[in-house]
């Protein structure tokens, strides 16, 4: 196997890493470079962070391991190799009546790494995270191979599900989909004029997946305000979309400006009419709508950028709102902020959701931004909520155990797993998530 | 069940990121698809992928470019399918050249996966194809074809031999409705270029194989592709020998 220098990023870009990386197309090529030596696999790295590094080290780009391997079209269950892309799936399944259950805000995203970040979807409240709907997983550990399911190597099951690839390169899984009449999803779109409307509709909604946009550059009685978006599958059949347009450069550092967002916002508001509307949109446009403009990191420019998530619990909702207000006042919050509600639903031992909501935003890497979400980052401690391992860039070790309290089980698993910590990634290292003590 | 059967494509060297991206897009159109190649069990697993993906049939046959006796039984699989029959011809091999300047006898084997065997196969196959009166041939060469240079003239060597050979074979097949389309891709992101020095303007195996799909269609001849690689190559033919001996591109 041949390997490649390379200078590689997590989505944010801001980031970066430079190593060897090996991409094996056949089964045979992915053992023999784990036979010469294991290294931690990423997919298509749309984690924002570090999560996908190894900084000087080697990494096994899983993309061109994607074939399916069974399908049940009576149960729904597919089964796949890690590198097959979730949007994908969702293509080649929907016409023929089924749907990943979750599915996160990319297609992109692999199915190795739906499971390594136990991502969640707009249906989370009702459906739970990814893991929850994976049957098994088959692991390689260096040259042995390993299954687990919720029933079968449990310990070992629970610490893969958003165990960010630390428990064996994960090599394919079963997963249940869910059966989707058409390839259409039919959209309510709401606006929220303030912060407590938005927590009121998200509170009333009984729809199976919501999301929520927020204007984060409003202030003072518009804080909070945003675009509730409902969906439910519809049984249209319509074509699906066709590929992505391209980003060809990275944008200039004004085309993210504080004047700029606010007015993008200000339209991007008002472009729902204030009784609402109701529209019926393709699966892929409802379900990934950035993955239309292909690269879109770009428009960020060169230095990348910052992607902040929490979750808080229930009864912190005001917690939430003094976070919001800080981000709002900062004026340094990019378009891109997602407000949804999160059940209780989780499949592993270092998975992000909680109950509560969750808020999201991009802040362009700049001066100030650090600081900022350090903030951010203390005010979601202190109501008892968690940071999301595919986007923190910036927390230190102690506050990520204090958020994850079955972090010391993982780690021991983990440690069994891989003895040698071959599987460490730069952010394993950065916050010390493989220690034991 | 359908009416006509299923067109059959014949893929041979089908692990190939290229010939993978290209049969998906046959599977998904309810292709029967013949996959060949050396690795069976990945060929089953590719296999089992078409299958899943929409291909009325996909079946995994060893073929080595380098053992004609493997060559009769994947044609005989082709015409127990019935229906029409095409092939795409992905197999080649490209070793560094500095590693065929220590070892000569390697030549044979360049030779038999990118001409050779394959323009073996092909002769065996177009009576049957002849007799359908129809069906297409896809034939990878590539670019290095087109001009033997210090990096790797073997290979193009090969490749240029294949080319030439598919241009007669057009000829002959053009008659009986049969065509025969050359591909000439650039470099392309696949294992055989992955980590290699001096790549630019690399392109994907999906976006290769949806151009190749796009050129069968319009039943074009040749085919560069990203397209630009016309422009390129027509410009390195162009330079006169006394010059471009000394050049090292």
């Amino acid at each position: 196997m041949r390997w490649k220098e390379t200078d590689y990023a997590g989505w944010g870009r801001v980031l970066s890493a430079h190593g060897r990386m090996a991409r094996p197309e056949k089964l045979a090529a992915l053992k023999a470079v784990l036979a010469e030596a294991p290294a931690p696999a990423i997919g298509n790295r749309r984690s924002y962070n570090d999560a996908p590094l190894n900084s000087g080290g080697a990494v096994i780009d899983m993309t061109r391991l994607d074939r399916i391997l069974s399908f049940d079209a009576q149960e729904g269950l597919l089964e796949a190799e890690a590198g097959i892309e979730i949007g994908e799936v969702a293509r080649l399944f929907a016409p023929r009546g089924w749907l990943p259950t979750v599915m996160p805000g990319t297609g992109r995203a692999t199915l190795g790494g739906c499971i390594a970040q136990d991502v969640h979807g707009k249906s989370h409240h009702q459906d739970g995270s990814f893991g929850q709907h994976v049957e098994s997983v088959t692991l390689l550990q260096g040259e042995r191979r390993v299954s687990a399911s919720p029933t079968r190597n449990k310990g070992l099951f629970r610490a893969t599900m958003g165990g960010l690839g630390q428990t064996g390169v994960i090599l394919s899984a079963k997963i249940r989909l869910t059966p989707c009449p058409g390839t259409m999803v039919r959209v309510t779109e709401s606006r929220a004029e303030n912060w407590d409307e938005f927590i009121a509709l998200l509170d009333r909604s009984t729809a199976p997946y919501v999301v929520g946009w927020i204007d984060a550059t409003a202030r003072g009685a518009a804080m909070g305000r945003g675009i509730l978006e409902e969906g439910e599958l519809s049984p249209t059949l319509e074509p699906w979309p066709k590929g992505a347009r391209r980003v060809p450069l990275d944008a200039p550092s004004f085309a993210l400006a504080s004047p700029v967002v606010k007015l993008f916002n200000a339209a991007y508001y008002k472009r729902v009419p204030a009784e609402g509307r109701v529209r019926e949109r393709p699966i892929a446009d409802f379900f990934f709508p950035l993955d239309k403009i292909h690269d879109w990191n770009r428009l960020y420019g060169k230095r990348g950028f910052y992607q902040f998530q929490c979750v808080v619990p229930p009864g912190e909702v005001e917690a939430l709102r003094a976070i919001m207000a800080r981000i709002a006042e900062s004026a340094m919050a990019s378009p891109l902020a997602v407000l949804k509600r999160m059940g209780p639903g989780r499949a592993g031992l270092m998975s992000f959701p909680m109950e509560g909501y969750t808020l999201a935003l991009d802040f362009p890497a700049r001066k100030g931004a650090e600081a900022l979400i350090r903030t951010l980052q203390q005010m979601a401690l202190e109501a008892g909520g968690r940071l999301y391992l595919a986007k923190d860039a910036l927390a230190d070790g102690e506050t990520i155990r204090a958020m994850y309290p079955e972090h010391g089980e993982w780690a021991a698993i983990c440690e069994r797993a891989d003895p040698a910590r071959a599987l460490e990634t730069d952010l394993t290292r950065r916050l010390g998530l493989r220690s034991t003590t | 069940m359908s009416e006509t059967r299923s067109e059959t494509w014949i893929i041979l060297g089908a692990t190939s990121s290229m010939a993978r991206a290209f049969a998906r897009l046959k599977a998904e159109q309810g292709a029967r698809l013949l996959l060949a190649g050396r690795d069976m069990a990945e060929l089953r697993r590719l296999a089992g992928d078409m299958r899943l993906r929409g291909a009325s049939e996909a079946e995994a046959l060893t073929f080595d470019a380098r053992n004609p006796a493997t060559f009769a039984p994947v044609i005989e699989r082709a015409e127990a399918g019935g229906g029409m029959i095409s092939a795409a011809i992905f197999v080649g091999s490209m070793p560094e050249q500095a590693v065929i300047d220590a070892d000569p006898a390697l030549i044979e084997g360049v030779v038999a996966d990118s001409f050779t065997g394959p323009a073996r196969f092909l002769q065996m196959l177009a009576p049957a194809m002849e007799a359908r009166g129809g069906g297409t041939v896809v034939g990878v060469g590539s670019v290095a074809g087109d001009r033997g240079r210090l990096g790797n003239y073997v290979y193009g060597a090969a490749k240029a031999g294949f080319a030439t050979y598919l241009s007669g074979l057009r000829n002959r097949l053009g008659r009986e409705g049969v065509h025969v389309l050359t591909v000439k891709p650039g470099f392309v992101d696949t294992a055989m270029t992955w980590g290699l020095e001096g790549m630019f303007l690399v392109a994907s195996p999906e976006a290769v194989a949806a151009s190749i799909e796009r050129a069968v269609a319009k039943r074009k001849n040749t085919l560069y592709t990203p397209f630009f690689w016309r422009w390129i190559m027509l410009i390195i033919r162009l330079i006169p020998e006394p010059l471009f001996k000394r050049l090292s591109i």
